[in-house]
């Protein structure tokens, strides 16, 4: 098994509920709290495991802005894991988590050198390295309603933008989507193999602006009044 | 990269201190000069110890949950940073051997200290090599990813070492001509290592991008919004830019005073530099090398500042 996340950033509207669910559960989850530093003051900054960007992808009339959520892609080939001396990081085999074991972790932040996505955060207020967990304490949840035991950021996702399942089943909803949506990897030259995939923007014809056709009465009118009034 | 002063300490200060032990060894074991007295090896011997055991208390001090240090030697099958624990601690008792069977002077004993010493210069090498490959194989960060790192780790280590060496040499009856050379080589290696370092660094690679990073590798890719109001974990450690301008100033500093300096110096007065000179000369060739440790961390652009902004890395 391999759980990952799968994104669609052709309907991400970029409302940041995910990083909201996503702090929420977590910060009396499993590595939790998730500190937050004057959260009220005038720097606020803190721990989080989801954060969303904002970019603008090609240049005016062709622009568009893509909303990116990024957490822990959960690598196959995860350098965070092989660099960590002590072995606080760890993958599981059984699903392809990658976790960081609070007992373990001496904050030498090398893990979050070795990774290129900037999933893990240091927490100085534990002196800890913490990440996403794939909520690994809900999806697993017997006594939550099977519809239930996904991730936070998942089911809060107002735009349904977000797909959690198995992406080594190639029979899985994630699997499909990807497959027909041609869903990709970020920085695949580093050869991580991230674990999560993004769907890329479908691609939507052009809205017409010129040649409508005749125009209506509506219109008509607009023109006729425009012609005799002078403005 | 933010450049952490408490690394950059330990890496100067335990690199000369390696450095330093495994010259005084060859030099030692060679009987170069016509070798060293055992009272001259035990001062050597107990300057290296202490630059090394301090640069390696400064790494603690860069932890933030130090209480869990001890762990980090458990995962020397696959980190770099664990096995530079390793072999730096198992490079104690052999060097403590070697520097307390000089002090001792025990004349049967004589083998036995060259093979500790042999073992202890063996580990010393290893565990800057180790110290070097925590920076040079991480794949996010191409200034750091080249064979270069370790080449300059050792060269800058042996070079700062030799320096001490030659003035401990020189305080006694030992010939100094060959200790001499033997700074000079360390000084030319390490200067042109260095300089293919900054080459390389600075010539554009084919590495990631913005375009790689996001995925949208068809057209022009400009970051809109970070998506935080004040710095993140993420700025703090990794956003870290050094102005172009006194990246090249600093690197200047670092030929000045880590290389132009000691060579000019040492090929006017020959290998007869007093005490108080030689170690006022050791004095700006580590203040070079520290210039150059604090820009080998400063000028290091992690990927992730990709999703900050930065079109390439």
């Amino acid at each position: 098994m391999r759980l990952g996340l799968v994104i669609d950033l052709d309907v991400c509207v970029g409302c940041h509920a995910c990083a909201i669910a996503c702090k929420q559960w977590n910060a009396s989850g499993t590595t939790a709290p998730l500190t937050d530093y004057q959260p009220y003051g005038a720097e606020p900054s803190g721990v989080w495991f989801n954060r969303i960007r904002h970019f603008e992808v090609d240049e005016y009339p062709n622009n568009k802005t893509i909303n990116f959520p990024m957490s822990c892609m959960h690598c196959e080939d995860a350098a965070c894991v092989t660099v960590c001396p002590t072995g606080a990081s760890y993958k599981r085999a059984e699903d392809g988590i990658v976790l960081v074991d609070q007992d373990k972790c001496m904050g030498c932040n090398y893990c979050s050198w070795a990774c290129p996505y900037g999933a893990r955060e240091l927490d100085r207020e534990s002196g800890t390295m913490k990440k996403c967990t794939l909520c690994v304490d809900r999806i697993y949840d017997m006594t939550l309603d099977i519809e239930d035991r996904q991730p936070a950021c998942v089911l809060t996702c107002p735009a349904h933008a977000r797909m959690f399942g198995d992406l080594d089943d190639p029979n899985s909803a994630v699997s499909k989507t990807v497959r027909e949506r041609e869903g990709y990897q970020l920085m695949p030259e580093l050869g991580y193999n991230p674990t999560n995939h993004y769907l890329p923007p479908r691609k939507a014809p052009p809205i017409p602006t010129e040649n409508l056709g005749k125009p209506g009465f509506k219109e008509r009118l607009k023109n006729f009044t425009n012609k005799i009034v002078k403005r | 990269m933010h450049p952490a002063f408490s690394v950059i300490f330990f890496t100067v200060s335990s690199g000369a201190g390696f450095g330093l032990f495994a010259l005084l060894y060859l030099a030692d074991a060679l009987k170069l000069g016509g070798g060293l007295s055992h009272d001259q090896v035990f001062v050597a011997g107990i300057i290296a110890l202490v630059l090394i055991i301090g640069g390696l208390l400064s790494s603690v001090a860069h932890l933030a949950n130090p209480k869990n240090a001890w762990r980090a030697f458990s995962r020397w099958r696959t980190s770099w940073l664990s096995r530079e624990g390793v072999f730096s601690v198992a490079f104690f008792p052999f060097a403590f051997a070697y520097v307390g069977l000089a002090f001792l002077d025990i004349a049967g004993l004589e083998g036995l200290r060259l093979t500790v010493g042999a073992i202890a210069t063996l580990l010393a090498w290893i565990t800057v090599f180790s110290t070097s490959m925590i920076y040079a194989c991480l794949k996010t960060i191409r200034q750091w990813n080249t064979p270069l790192v370790p080449a300059n780790y050792l060269a800058l280590g042996h070079f700062t070492g030799a320096l001490i060496l030659m003035l401990v040499a020189g305080r006694g009856a030992t010939e100094l001509t060959p200790y001499f050379y033997l700074v000079l080589t360390f000084l030319v290696a390490a200067a042109v290592l260095k300089a293919l370092y900054y080459f390389w660094i600075g010539s554009p690679v084919a590495g990631s991008t913005i375009n790689t990073a996001t995925g949208f590798t068809r057209a022009q890719v400009k970051l809109f919004d970070a998506g935080h109001t004040h710095g993140t974990f993420l700025t703090q450690e990794f956003g870290f830019q050094v102005a172009r301008r006194f990246a090249l100033a600093l690197r200047v500093f670092v030929f000045v005073a880590g290389f132009v300096i000691p060579l000019a110096w040492l090929v006017s007065a020959g290998s007869a530099v007093g005490l108080a000179a030689g170690v006022a000369l050791t004095a700006i060739a580590v203040l070079g090398i520290l210039a150059e440790r604090w820009l080998f961390f400063a000028e290091a652009r992690h990927v992730v500042n990709l999703y900050h902004g930065a079109q390439r890395c």
